[in-house]
């Protein structure tokens, strides 16, 4: 046991606190004070209100039952089933991201605030920014929750933990994919419920497009090229080569693209819902 | 401080505001008037920068909106109509954001909130949360954020919508004194408030500018600008009212009220003669031997040319 508590803290834990440190450090001495001003608020009224505690406790409860589930499969020596726990994580944030991503700039829009931080000095790109950082960090807070399972893990086995953590970093990172879509939606609409249903549906697409058969029709239909192509905008893929360790920059630059695109899209969004 | 040019703004196929220009100087207090749909509200929008204009500029004490955006924004202090609050946040958590929002220094900021809180009357709701307030403890809270900078221009959007009298009085006055440093544009549906803290006002109707002049300049456009209202006793009523029609100055005489041997009537004057009819009529009551029991000179009210000017502009509309 203790050496599997030492396991989890050594190649778990403290990689989180380091980029947490890393984090604050760049949001308190790097950011521009607008964006921290921004962020600072909306992590308080993430943590206000009990959407962001539900969503913990469901991912929670869900990865956790699971891992439990696995953890019988893994006494058994079969160690290649972790591989397929970390297949089942990005399923749970197709719903669970939109819902932490659903008020970013719905509410800002139904309260009417939107007329008073768009009329206050501050550029739209950091007030995005700002908002998508604070969701991005309860969706940290979720998997860093999920240290019991790293912990099971150990205790049951003897998994190679480089591969466990950048299993975490891979659904961190389609997590996030998933928030910035949200992040365009929720710029449509006014209304909660809608921009989660539409956000699911997108991530879904993109999720799916990454599977295979989803992948053998588009070549059955369209050739080898359209194949490649879906494959290539799918998440899936990437997904896959990341969580096998191999921190591909192929994989990194399409996830940090598709981010990116997104959050101009938001501003694009914005800025066309006022004219 | 507050330029418009040729500002207007269509909504698909709807003109909401039209061409529209005027200036605001330091030390100017703009009050804007109009009825429901006139245009009030989206031509604010357009002035702090949250709408796009179709056509025109405004430039905020040389900073355009659209060119030095942030540049313009940063000397503006907003008050929406809705006043909008994030409901989830604390009075003071609230003020304190948006004193961060506008630049104040971290060292200032515990000063500028308390200020804030102070002018506007917030101490004893400081602790509680924004969903917890009453309407027009919410309203204040909001003028609270717009004034909190201390900014040069301030555009308040009906802010003394839904508070107490005395907390309307307050913000007048509160207006009034900014005003003196600070250019303001506000608008409202009571015209008294134009009176009380107003230097000009402009009224504007379907999305244009249909006048524009300080209250007395305003006032002086109704009919009843000028009239006089005299309680004459002395002779028949019939015959106190042909004497007075007679007069070279008066155009028309209203009866108000009358008796065998007294009446009360309003006389509107002719045109240029408003200064000379009382004298005229002192000097007739004198040479008749009439007794003059009430005289009393009307300055014209707001609320009918305000009513003169707008109505008669639907009623073109529907025509
Ligand atoms: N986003 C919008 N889309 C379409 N039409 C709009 C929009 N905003 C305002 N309008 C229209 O523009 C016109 C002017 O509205 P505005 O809110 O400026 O009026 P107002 O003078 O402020 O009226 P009130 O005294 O009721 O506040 C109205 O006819 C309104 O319906
Ligand atoms: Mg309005």
């Amino acid at each position: 046991m203790a050496e599997a508590i030492w396991m989890t803290i050594l190649h778990f834990i403290l990689p989180l606190v380091v980029v947490a440190g890393i984090f604050t450090a760049l949001m308190m001495y790097v950011a521009p004070r607008e964006v921290r001003t921004i962020f600072k608020r909306e992590i308080r009224s993430f943590f206000t209100s009990p959407i962001a505690y539900v969503c913990v406790v469901i991912f929670l409860l869900i990865s956790n039952g699971i891992s439990f589930w696995f953890g019988g499969v893994l006494e058994r020596g079969e160690a290649d089933l972790m591989l397929s726990y970390f297949q089942y994580l990005p399923w749970y944030f197709i719903i669970l991201a939109p819902i932490v991503g659903m008020r970013l700039w719905s509410e800002e829009q139904r309260l009417g605030t939107m007329e008073l931080i768009l009329t206050m000095p501050i550029a739209p790109w950091q007030a995005i920014l700002g908002k998508y950082l604070a969701a991005s960090v309860v969706l940290f807070t979720m998997l860093a929750l999920s240290f019991p399972i790293v912990l099971t893990m150990n205790y049951l086995g003897d998994p190679d933990n480089g591969v466990i953590l950048s299993g975490f970093v891979a659904s961190y990172l389609v997590s996030l994919t998933f928030l910035a879509i949200t992040s365009v939606f929720s710029a449509i609409t006014r209304s909660q419920i809608v921009s989660v249903l539409i956000s699911v549906v997108l991530c879904l697409f993109f999720w799916l497009i990454g599977l295979e058969p989803v992948i053998s029709t588009a070549v059955n239909l369209g050739g080898s090229i359209i194949g490649e192509l879906t494959e290539s905008i799918s998440m899936l893929s990437h997904f896959n080569e990341l969580a096998k360790g191999i921190l591909g920059t192929r994989d990194l630059i399409y996830f940090f693209t598709f981010i990116a695109f997104c959050l101009f899209s938001t501003s694009v969004v914005l800025k066309l819902k006022r004219s | 401080m507050i330029e418009v040019r040729n500002l207007s703004k269509h909504f698909g196929p709807k003109v909401a505001v039209n061409n529209v220009s005027f200036t605001v100087k330091k030390g100017e207090v703009l009050g804007f008037l109009g009825p429901n749909g006139a245009g009030k509200s989206t031509t604010m929008r357009m002035i702090t920068g949250f709408l796009p204009a179709t056509q025109g500029d405004v430039s905020i004490d040389g900073s355009d909106i659209v060119d030095d955006e942030l540049g313009a924004k940063a000397k503006i202090g907003y008050l929406p109509e809705s006043a909008p609050l994030y409901t989830d946040m604390t009075v003071e958590t609230f003020l304190r954001f948006a004193a961060e929002m506008r630049q104040i220094p971290t060292a200032e900021l515990k000063n500028a909130v308390e200020k804030a809180l102070e002018t506007c009357f917030l101490q004893p709701v400081r602790h509680q949360s924004i969903d917890t307030l009453s309407k027009g403890y919410r309203h204040r809270t909001c003028l609270a954020q717009a004034i909190i900078h201390d900014p040069e221009v301030l555009i308040l959007d009906e802010p003394t919508d839904g508070l107490d009298p005395n907390q309307k009085h307050e913000v007048r006055s509160l207006i009034k004194r900014m005003g003196q440093e600070k250019a303001i544009i506000f608008s409202t549906h009571i015209l008294e408030e134009v009176e009380a803290s107003c230097t000009r006002a402009i009224i504007i109707d379907q999305g244009k500018v249909v006048a524009d002049g300080t209250p007395e300049e305003l006032k002086a456009k109704s009919e009843r600008a000028g009239s006089l209202v005299v309680k004459a006793k002395g002779l028949a009523a019939s015959g106190i009212r042909q004497e007075l029609e007679k007069l070279s100055e008066s155009r028309k005489v209203e009866t108000l009220e009358s008796g065998d041997d007294w009446v009360r009537v309003r006389i509107l004057p002719n045109k240029g003669k408003a200064k000379s009819l009382p004298e005229a009529v002192f000097k007739l009551a004198v040479e008749k031997n009439l007794v003059l029991e009430e005289l009393a000179q009307e300055e014209g009210r707001l609320d009918d040319v305000f009513r003169q000017i707008t109505q008669s502009d639907t009623t073109l509309a529907a025509a």
